[in-house]
């Protein structure tokens, strides 16, 4: 499975009521991540985030990914 | 000279203790190595933040004391007071609407 697609599902999983945008810029291991949640109301940007890494966060371990960059919004 | 885990850790603690803004990055202020550290010191320059700045680089385990005290898993790391703040995207985003620049203001 390609990585783009992995963590899409995996997001997905994690956040299955919001949405989830992923795609790679600048090579493969480089994503991009947008997520809209109703999970993130009330949150500081640093717990959203937070739980937008948490799902993928072996994958960032192990170097699969190199980059994740994130943008949240609360629903 | 053999440096062990807990010594870069408390170098790391020690650091952010020390420095109201603390930004651990790919590189140096300078010379970053990494266009998300790069893109982290430009926000930071641009609010006017008088900060310091540690290269992670040079040892593998400084990312993973650095990771493991924060929870955060992906570099750069700004921390101000104490407190870690964000990555890059964090950076950018409390940036661009005006907020980095309060955040770093001298304190009174």
């Amino acid at each position: 499975m390609q990585l783009t697609d992995q963590v899409r599902e995996l997001l997905q999983q994690a956040f299955p009521s919001g949405e989830v945008e992923v795609s790679s810029f600048s090579g493969s291991d480089h994503l991009s991540a947008r997520v809209r949640s109703d999970r993130f109301g009330g949150l500081s940007l640093i717990e959203q985030h937070r739980l937008v890494y948490a799902p993928v966060q072996h994958l960032l371990d192990d170097g699969s990914i190199h980059a994740l960059q994130i943008k949240t919004e609360a629903t | 000279m053999i440096v062990t885990d807990d010594q870069i850790r408390e170098e790391i603690l020690e650091t952010i203790q020390r420095n109201r803004i603390m930004l651990f990055m790919k590189g140096t202020p300078d010379a970053p190595r990494c266009g998300f550290s790069a893109r982290s010191v430009q926000c930071l320059d641009a609010a006017g933040a008088e900060f310091a700045a540690m290269d992670i680089l040079p040892d593998p385990r400084i990312r993973q004391q650095l990771s493991a005290h924060s929870g955060w898993p992906t570099i750069p790391q700004l921390f101000i007071n104490g407190e870690l703040v964000g990555g890059c995207d964090i950076i950018s985003e409390l940036y661009e609407s005006g907020e980095l620049s309060k955040m770093v203001a001298p304190a009174a």
